[in-house]
């Protein structure tokens, strides 16, 4: 489990001079699920593309076993890839599409038969050989492209947002599907994605990109229980980010107010990032509160209501709760010590 | 259907020079005249299918066979490179694909007669090198090297937009899979390419065949192709009847070479290739 099965060394990627890749460093242990996880434009794609070697690198290193790939051609690597549009053959049906590497592999016809067809079992396409890829549906193409990947037995299994053109439910059943396989395949796969759910409902590790950098790694209560910074904790579900004065070990102003705090290890006024999750803000009657303000809005969102509470400083809370207070209603908000989550500033820009 | 009306000017536009011609070339072809009557024939096209006939409809069409498949050859790494992303070449090569095309047909042709020529520029500068000279002109190379200069482009054309549609992501999902870059090429590329292939092929093959100006300019006057004798039964035999009948042979040369390209077509891009 702990093997290091790639490596990436001070990763940078330039292109036309501008930097989408900003020094990464990162290693993938083998047979984890790991997703790189960040807002378009993050460079989560560039260093799949990487990983893949679609692109060579500005300078850094590509290490795979230990062995320097930096610039091995893509068809000499030992990975996949599913592709964001799956990019199937349109001139070729399912089962050429899915022998396409076995056959460059020059496998004999029974073999690659065998395969393909416990592929296709795999990926629940049985009797689907002869169709032709354009007949299929998306979720259906989906599963052949992923088939047509793994037929190939690579060690790493690169996913570019497969699953971004599916709608919610088959999402949801693809994602449940995706991590089933990896278990029993046992293979790495490298997902990325921009959807915060995803990332949280599949991975063993998620990495939290932005502007060409690393954020956060970490497993997926670790990311969403402790952001390491204001932006991972905005990208990872909503957040209440409030700019606070760290007064000493344990206690922080905020919003006007003085509250406790399970946070040590800030300078004393120290400036830093305040953050409490949508979920963990409870309404209570507005007079035995620190915290008073009005409700603005509300949202029925399904499961929970979703509020914006103005307080007496003008800051608008955005509260989540099954229980629901009428707009213009005066409520108190309560936050426990542990809930409240201190950052330090990092630049945004 | 609503605001039909709208295509009239066009359909009347194509019944008067287009319906009315066609049905004029085809009475011509069936009719003639004896004392001043008209009388139903089929002789203009039993003379039409004669050895000296059939020997220049024969040679017409090797011709546009041998043209279309130097264009093809020519044309088909053009496309090639005019689609991929560098840049720095495919500005000048699409420069000195259009160039040539600002000038008028019949200048371009009448510049190979003079670069061809005898004396022309092309044996001038061989003589001053001391060099062999060459003397193609009033030849089949000549008549082939003016149908492929002046029909490339649309060899080209068809190819490099069919080409410049294939997603970048197939190819790299080939290299993914396995392939080098000429199993790339062969796997995907290629047959991806083949519905342009087609159709270019139709587009040089069809004026290639019925062309008579560059046969007569380059071939010389005794040269003659199924266009020229077409011509000269209109201008200057004055044998309406038997240049209509050629002219029907010719189309219908025409429309079975599109049909079978288009099945072609169809067969290709929906089965597997290899």
């Amino acid at each position: 489990m702990s093997k290091h099965i790639i490596e990436l060394v001070d990763l940078v990627k330039e292109y036309d001079g501008t930097e989408a890749l900003k020094g990464i460093n990162l290693y993938i242990r083998q047979n984890e699920f790991i997703t790189l996880l960040g807002p378009s434009g993050c460079g989560k794609t560039t260093t799949l593309r990487l990983i893949g070697g679609f692109e060579t690198p500005t300078s850094g290193k590509v290490l795979f076993e230990g062995v320097d790939i930096t610039n091995v051609p893509p068809h000499k690597r030992k990975v996949n890839t599913v592709f964001q549009k799956y990019a199937l053959f349109p001139h070729m049906n399912v089962f050429e599409n899915i022998a396409f590497g076995l056959r460059i592999k020059k496998l004999e016809e029974k073999v690659i038969k065998e395969k393909v067809s416990r592929m296709l079992e795999m990926v629940n396409l049985e009797g689907f050989e002869k169709r032709s890829v354009n007949s299929l549906s998306g979720g259906q193409q989906q599963r052949v492209a992923i088939a047509r990947a793994l037929v190939n037995e690579p060690e790493v299994l690169l996913l570019d947002e497969p699953l971004g053109a599916l709608d919610l439910k088959l999402r949801k059943e693809m994602q449940l599907e995706l991590k089933k396989m990896q278990k029993q395949l046992g293979i790495t796969f490298i997902y990325v994605t921009h959807d915060q759910e995803e990332a949280l409902t599949m991975s063993d590790t998620i990495v939290v990109m932005q502007k060409g950098t690393i954020q956060q790694i970490g497993t997926p209560e670790d990311i969403y229980n402790e952001p390491k910074n204001a932006f991972v904790a905005d990208f990872i579900g909503e957040s209440n980010i409030i700019d606070g004065v760290m007064l000493r070990d344990f206690r922080v102003r905020f919003a006007g107010h003085e509250f406790d705090c399970v946070d040590k290890g800030f300078g004393t006024n120290e400036d830093v990032d305040v953050v409490v999750r949508p979920e963990d803000i409870k309404l209570i009657s507005g007079d035995d509160s620190l915290l008073q303000g009005v409700v603005r809005s509300v949202i029925f969102k399904g499961v929970h209501y979703e509020m914006q509470v103005e307080d007496t400083n003008g800051y608008t809370w955005i509260v989540h709760s099954t229980s629901m207070a009428p707009v213009d209603a005066r409520v108190g908000l309560s936050i426990q010590p542990s809930d409240i989550q201190i950052m330090k500033k990092v630049p945004m820009k | 259907m609503k605001k039909g009306w709208i295509s009239y000017p066009y359909i009347i536009w194509m019944i008067i020079f287009i319906v009315v011609p066609l049905v004029l070339v085809l009475y011509y072809s069936v009719t003639s005249t004896t004392d001043g009557h008209m009388v139903f024939t089929l002789e203009h096209f039993a003379k039409a299918l004669q050895p000296t006939y059939l020997k220049v409809l024969g040679r017409s069409v090797l011709l546009a066979l041998i043209s279309t498949v130097v264009c093809l050859i020519i044309g088909y790494p053009v496309a090639m490179i005019l689609s991929g992303r560098d840049l720095s070449k495919k500005s000048t090569l699409v420069m000195l694909f259009v160039i040539p095309m600002w000038m008028n047909f019949l200048l371009r042709t009448y510049a190979w007669m003079t670069l061809l020529d005898r004396k022309g520029v092309i044996n001038s500068i061989l003589g001053v090198f001391g060099l062999p000279q060459i003397n193609i002109l009033y030849t089949d190379s000549a008549v082939i090297l003016g149908m492929v200069y002046n029909f490339l482009p649309f060899m080209v054309l068809p190819i490099f937009s069919v080409m410049s549609k294939i997603d970048r992501s197939l190819i790299e999902a080939a290299e993914d899979l396995g392939s080098n870059s000429l199993t790339v090429f062969l796997k995907v590329i290629f047959p991806l390419s083949l519905p342009g292939v087609v159709s270019g092929i139709t587009m040089v093959f069809m004026p290639a065949v019925t062309t008579f100006i560059i046969s007569k300019l380059l071939g010389g006057n005794q040269y003659t192709l199924i266009g020229n004798l077409i011509e000269d039964q209109f201008m200057r035999v004055y044998d309406w009847n038997f240049g209509s009948a050629l002219s029907i042979i010719m189309m219908l040369i025409i429309l079975i070479s599109m049909a079978v390209m288009s099945k072609y077509d169809k067969e290709d891009t929906g089965g597997v290739l290899f």
